[in-house]
């Protein structure tokens, strides 16, 4: 689960959040008691349908201000530590 | 430190400003003076922006003698929470992975605070990325309760409300995803407002859980706060869950008009439950009475799923944060911290960079999210949300309004909830809801505890109903002001 | 059935190959999926780039509503339903993608259950055509710009959030010549549509490409494998190739096929295996809490109903049908894929042979195209260069001869003709050659008309010879006839 999150945990933490975690989640089982069969999941607190933009050209940024703001730049690229494997 | 060093409300002072009574310059002063007397103490802010903060007054005051208005807000020193981005300014939501990091964008609120006529004075401490509610989650060190410094100020937005209570701005912003400005509020003695979902433009708020947060007003009066959010709130193209303006009325379009035949139900659920100290549950009864005293038709009502709220909040926040936070890479901004391939740096970087609560909720949302887990909860936790709007739906039928308390204690001492996480996480159990359903609450405050720190009591109003909420928090704010030893 | 279509394996057995294709399409928006930038190829890097598309924290997407339309007219040409969806997250970290998530749709796409009609008039099925955003393109330094053994990246975002519709196909195709024909037949729907400029070379369409084997006559499909880096036509024919004989191969070695994504390099004509075994991905997808649902709705979708270009597959039905070839047939396709169509129709309106119209655009028109490129000609003239050679005006070798002018060059076929002087080869000009070849060789002549019809073409060759191809053979012959009595 951490290296899907891409975090690494000392053993200590590790154990920490292993046992916090888990009263969370113990806590959580008061959910399991609800009958909530039939029930609609709401993802948005308001049925808004449709919000959509007028495909109209905006400024886009200054590209020093961007590059700027990166830990690594070369040649107007972010420059980044070689990568193992193909995108999925 | 009292709460005596209170700043004049926003109105007065905008009033004063736009009227030529006042200069901002002068306003600003009074306001950078505190600021420089007990921010040490305080530790309300990560960044003060006196340079900043004093060519905005002296533009506004230029606008004033030029006889142009510089709006509602003109002269308002305003401090921000240090998750809404500011162009040029560094917006660190105290997290040592945003450090150096400088927005090239302001946010929807801080370009409409702005055109208002207000004055940024400082971006404002926070647990890390809003995650906590004692605001000792920062990377740069606790903000301490101003009523007594060795109290939390509440969370997430600790700095928002303290900077408020302390009086280094009689207006700041936080953002709320379950009880981060009512909680704070709370328990600083101030007032703190959530508006409905939608109703205040996320465009320039970091992300926490996106379709919890909004942004909204610390004030010292209720009229401020209604103020603020009709200067703020508005449909935005650039949020594509900003709600219309059709059909909305001002938030301050009731105020004074009183309570007189309205219909409060104050909810058994959290009024006098389990976790809810006595005196808190002591002052919410005196709050019902108030309220019945100036008229209002007062009830119990039950909303039953609203226990189930905190559960659901913590497989939903969690979740969407964890997606969120996910662009914290090392890649384009913020801290790097070097690795032998990109996997490495990922690893390294976010390890360094997020705090461990913020790695905690990390974990726990990339688990409620992950196959096999992801109909257990994150799906069981959206029907829980359909649950609870359900059921307030069916209590607004009979209420125009809701009460209960806002946090189930009054300030605790710092490090006394740090070790336990689902501890901490029980001081939201009365504001979550109201996140969840997407609808209104404000914490109004109300008298003090045992302790002598102040109680806030939360007022809920169905989606939109803004204008009714302020109307009822007014009515108990005035009944705060006018009762002898009301504050006890 | 096409030789392609099989693996002969090791014992002579043969092996189905069975494809399904996963078609990116680069939508011809002016700017990005959720935000104002310019949607362009070949810019400065990191240029078109802001907030939003950067994932910048804060930020917010907002949905172009033209995308939804190019996607609508998608959907609709590939006879899909189209309908209410929500846009999910997919989360994977990968520099290419500023957000650590893709904005995808994923359980209920836009577009569903269609299908397309290739040239051979097989029907394929498509699953889904969906919305997503693309992402940013990586530079590999060192170890020859692969992503193997390079040194370090280079990531430009100006890509990044240009939208993409992904059309699924089921595993209906079968072999590397299918393949290659249903994308042709995509591409050209998707041009149609005005959704894409269908340009495989800029990555405006991308292939990816599931390759599974089945011992002939099985129904049960096999472990598939995805292809991915399939940067044209000629590449995915050679990795379908080899990837479907690599499967039979391990199959008939005892072994299974690993259920994996496998890039083909072009330089070795191989598929390798691309991930690292360690990996797992699990993109705990959910839905995208700063989106809407999107609810395209009868009208919207009525609209681009009622305002689509007519695809290929129709337009095939329509010219098969005016010239009375098969669907089916090489000509019509062809006809079709140039572009010609029009003229075979035209032809039919005026009420000239489309038979023959059909043939010389399938034929000479097509050849001539291929090596230089467009033509102006207009149907007007197409259609008088027909009717001249159906009423005789013409040999057909002369009508090919002026059309080669008419395509190249333009102009009026009669025009044309004459200069070429191809007006005197009238009936009595063509008599009197019949006469000259007649009296020059008396012992054929004697043996033909005594009935000997195997002396036609000796006749007509010496004919064609005399006049330099430009004799209407078919009035020779009848003069030929004429003349025996």
């Amino acid at each position: 689960m951490a290296r899907l999150a891409r975090l690494s945990l000392t053993d200590d933490e590790l154990h920490q959040y292993t046992s916090q975690l888990a009263g969370v989640l113990e806590h959580a089982a008061d959910i399991e008691a609800l009958d909530i069969e039939g029930v609609p999941p709401t993802a948005h607190p308001f049925p808004l349908v449709n919000v959509l933009r007028d495909d109209v050209v905006a400024a886009s940024l200054d590209r020093a201000e961007v590059l700027g703001q990166a830990p690594d730049v070369d040649q107007d690229r972010f420059r980044i530590p070689r990568i193992l494997g193909e995108a999925p | 430190m009292s709460a005596e060093a209170r700043t004049t409300p926003a109105t007065a002072l905008a009033a004063d400003v736009r009227a030529g009574r006042r200069s901002a310059v002068e306003v600003l002063e009074e306001h950078l003076a505190r600021i420089a007397t007990t921010e040490g103490d305080v530790h309300a802010f990560n960044l003060v922006t006196e340079a900043h903060a004093r060519a905005q007054a002296a533009a506004v005051d230029g606008a004033v003698s030029e006889g142009r208005d510089p709006g509602p807000l003109a002269g308002v020193p305003v401090a921000l929470k240090d998750l809404i981005c500011t162009r040029g300014v560094p917006t660190t939501c105290s997290s040592r992975i945003l450090e150096g990091w400088t927005p090239p964008y302001d946010a929807t609120v801080v370009t409409r605070l702005a055109a208002a006529g207000a004055v940024f004075v400082g971006k404002t401490n926070m647990d890390e990325f809003a995650m906590g509610s004692s605001t000792e989650h920062s990377a740069f060190g606790p903000t301490r309760n101003p009523h007594d410094l060795s109290r939390v100020p509440g969370g997430s937005s600790g700095g928002s409300a303290a900077a408020v209570a302390a009086g280094y701005a009689p207006v700041s912003l936080g953002s709320d995803t379950g009880g981060s400005i009512r909680q704070p509020a709370a328990l600083c003695g101030v007032v703190g407002a959530k508006p409905t979902y939608g109703l205040v433009s996320r465009y320039g708020l970091v992300a926490f859980a996106s379709s919890l947060d909004q942004i909204g007003p610390f004030t010292t009066t209720v009229a401020d706060a209604a103020l603020v959010l009709d200067v703020i709130g508005g449909h935005d193209p650039r949020d594509s869950t900003s709600l219309p303006d059709t059909a909305r009325e001002k938030a301050a379009s009731r105020l004074g008009r009183g309570v007189e035949g309205l219909r409060v139900g104050v909810i058994s659920e959290l009024a006098g439950a389990q976790g809810i100290a006595t005196d808190v549950a002591a002052r919410v009864r005196h709050a019902a009475d108030a309220l019945a005293g100036a008229g209002a038709k007062v009830e119990e009502v039950s909303v039953t799923s609203v226990v189930y709220g905190l559960s659901a909040y913590y497989m939903i926040a969690p979740a969407e944060a964890s997606s969120n936070l996910a662009r914290y890479d090392g890649v384009r901004y913020g801290l790097r911290v070097p690795g032998e391939d990109i996997t490495d740096m990922y690893i390294a970087t976010r390890s360094a960079g997020f705090g461990p609560e913020v790695k905690r909720r990390i974990m726990l949302g990339t688990y409620a999210l992950s196959a096999g887990y992801y109909d257990a909860y994150y799906g069981k936790a959206q029907k829980v949300r359909t649950l609870i709007i359900q059921d307030f739906e069916e209590a607004y039928r009979s209420y125009d309004v809701l009460l209960s308390p806002t946090s189930p204690t009054t300030a605790f001492e710092l490090g006394a909830k740090t070790s336990d996480p689902l501890t901490m996480y029980l001081n939201d159990v009365c504001t979550i809801p109201s996140n969840l359903a997407g609808h209104p609450a404000v914490s109004v405050p109300f008298g003090t505890g045992d302790d002598g720190l102040p109680v806030g009591v939360q007022v809920l109003a169905p989606a939109l109903g803004e204008p009714v909420m302020f109307q009822v928090a007014e009515v108990l704010e005035a009944a705060v002001a006018g009762a002898p030893g009301g504050a006890k | 059935m096409s030789q392609s279509t099989y693996v002969t394996g090791a014992d002579g057995a043969l092996w189905e190959i069975v494809i399904g294709l996963e078609v990116h399409c680069e939508l011809r928006t002016e700017t990005k999926l959720f935000c104002g930038c310019r949607n362009a190829f070949g810019e400065e890097p990191n240029t078109n780039v802001c907030p939003v598309c950067l994932g910048l924290p804060g930020s917010l997407p907002v949905l172009n509503r033209q995308a939804v339309e190019y996607a609508i007219r998608i959907g609709t040409a590939l006879h899909c339903q189209v309908q209410r969806s929500i846009f999910h997250r997919k989360n994977y970290f990968y520099p290419d993608m500023p957000k650590d998530f893709q904005i995808s749709q994923y359980d209920i796409p836009l577009n569903a259950d269609g299908w397309l009609e290739l040239p051979s008039a097989k029907r394929v099925g498509i699953v889904r055509a969906h919305m997503e955003e693309d992402t940013g393109k990586t530079t590999h330094l060192g170890g020859g710009g692969r992503i193997h053994g390079a040194a370090h990246s280079l990531v430009d975002y100006n890509r990044a959030g240009v939208p993409l519709v992904e059309i699924v196909s089921a595993p209906d195709l079968r072999g590397a010549e299918e393949a290659r024909d249903y994308v042709d037949e995509l591409r050209a729907i998707l041009v149609a549509t005005g959704a894409s400029d269908g340009k495989m070379e800029e990555g405006s369409l991308r292939v990816d490409c599931n390759v599974s084997v089945r011992r002939q006559g099985d129904t049960e499909l096999g472990t598939r494998c995805e292809i991915k880096n399939l940067n044209s036509l000629r590449s995915l024919g050679r990795a379908i190739a080899y990837e479907s004989a690599r499967q039979v191969e391990v199959i008939e070695a005892g072994g299974k096929v690993a259920q994996q994504t496998r890039g083909w390099d072009e330089a070795d004509g191989r598929t390798h295996s691309m991930r690292s075994k360690e990996e797992a991905y699990d993109y705990r997808y959910f839905p995208e809490p700063d989106l809407v649902t999107l609810d395209p709705g009868e009208e919207w979708v009525q609209n681009v109903r009622s305002s689509l270009a007519v695809m290929p597959a129709e337009r095939r039905r329509r010219v098969a049908e005016a010239a009375g070839a098969p669907v089916s047939s090489e000509p019509v396709a062809t006809v079709v894929r140039l572009d010609l169509d029009g003229l075979v129709v035209a032809a039919v309106a005026a009420q000239v042979d489309a038979a023959l119209a059909l043939r010389r655009l399938a034929n000479e028109v097509a050849g001539q195209l291929a090596e230089t490129g467009p033509t102006d000609m207009g149907p007007d003239a197409f259609v008088r260069l027909v009717k001249m050679e159906q009423d005789g005006e013409l040999t057909s070798a002369q009508a090919r001869t002026v059309l080669k002018v008419l395509v190249s060059e333009g102009g009026d076929p009669k025009a044309i003709a004459s200069g070429l002087g191809f007006e005197a080869m009238a009936a009595g000009a063509l008599s009197g050659v019949v006469d000259d070849v007649v009296a020059a060789n008396p012992k054929e002549w004697e043996r033909y008309a005594g009935g000997d019809d195997k002396l036609t073409g000796f006749f007509i060759g010496k004919i064609k010879a005399a006049t330099g191809g430009n004799a209407d053979l078919r009035a020779a012959t009848e003069l030929l006839r004429q003349r025996r009595g």
